[in-house]
């Protein structure tokens, strides 16, 4: 073993491998419910709450996140989830667009071009 | 009077300067920020496409073979090279850089797998007739609404530049790692810890892109198979 230990990484093998089983475990949630039939929205609810719980997990252990200073993660977490949430400003326009689309019924007349003399 | 005797010496702060106010180094605190700035890129990306499906009709055409079961297998090739990654940097911090090398080419192994069955997967849907801005024509007849709303050509542009921007994240990340595992011996611990966030943040991007394109456009009735 070398002399120089640089730097203490927290986190045993075994925590590692028990989030992986979790995290695969959770997919396999996923790919499940996929085949339940259910509305989507409430399909969408529970895989972008299962998404965000896997994301967690990741962030926090193997990006090592949950041991870094408070300050480090007041400065990265907080902004970033502001910032997407300032995304959905949009889907109020999606829903009104769909309302609003035409519907396609039949190919619209075209007149005859103008014969050239 | 000399000021030297009446100055009041205030200990050092986190922000005074010449302290790392994070305890991280400055080459880690500039991955954290490009990974927050990349997350912003996929996250407008996703969004864009929530957007275009719910004002559409949306095809759903993901059979369970191959698609969903190819996605599962590289869902669970990424999440493995995460682990194996995470090996290389808890090897790496106790000094033992063989080991950190083995573990990160076993993390490329993983990433590589994962490009390959997504080109089989892409090369599958191509030769069914998906293309950036058109549905095969047998999906539109199959999806076509009941008063005659037909499905999206949006679907393969959003497809193909959400999955295709991971993909491209996915085969950067092997050659980054392969620069890391080269060069090994010369980098300090650090350098590797940071290579591992770049990789696992890869990972974690497809925990979203997965359930959102693959999960929720799965072929439930079997439509397209009748």
């Amino acid at each position: 073993m070398s002399a120089h230990v640089e730097e203490h990484f927290a986190g045993s093998n075994k925590l590692f491998v028990s989030i992986w089983f979790w995290l695969l475990l959770l997919t396999l949630v996923e790919i499940g419910l996929a085949y339940k039939p259910m509305p989507i929205h409430f399909m969408l609810t529970i895989l972008l709450g299962l998404s965000i719980i896997k994301a967690a997990l990741i962030v926090a252990y193997f990006m090592h996140l949950k041991f870094e200073r408070l300050s480090l993660i007041l400065t990265i977490v907080p902004m970033l989830v502001i910032c997407i949430c300032l995304l959905f400003v949009f889907f109020p326009d999606s829903f009104r667009s769909r309302d609003m689309r035409y519907e396609f019924k039949e190919a619209p007349a075209v007149a005859p071009a103008p014969e050239e003399h | 009077m000399s000021t030297e005797a009446g100055a009041v010496h205030f200990p050092a702060t986190d922000w005074d300067g010449g302290v790392h106010p994070y305890r991280v180094g400055h080459r880690k605190l500039g991955m954290w920020l490009f990974i927050v700035s990349d997350s912003l890129t996929f996250s407008a990306l996703l969004i864009g496409y929530s957007y275009l499906r719910a004002s559409n009709v949306w095809p759903t055409p993901f059979p369970f073979y191959p698609s969903i079961v190819f996605s599962s297998v590289m869902t669970f090739c990424l999440l493995s090279s995460s682990l194996t990654m995470v090996f290389g940097v808890s090897a790496s911090s106790r000094g033992d850089k063989t080991a950190a090398r083995k573990w990160i080419l076993a993390t490329m192994f993983f990433g590589a797998a994962f490009v390959v069955l997504h080109l089989i997967e892409w090369n599958h849907l191509i030769s069914e007739g998906l293309r950036p801005f058109s549905l095969p024509a047998h999906w539109v007849s199959t999806f076509t609404t009941s008063d005659g709303r037909l499905p999206t050509p949006a679907f393969g542009a959003t497809f193909f530049t959400i999955t295709g921007l991971h993909m491209f994240h996915v085969a950067t990340g092997i050659i980054y790692l392969g620069v890391v595992a080269g060069r090994v011996k010369k980098l300090k611990h650090e350098d590797i810890e940071i290579s591992g966030l770049y990789w696992h943040f890869v990972d974690l991007v497809w925990m979203f892109v997965f359930p959102l394109i693959y999960i929720l456009s799965v072929d439930v009735g079997g439509h397209l198979a009748k």
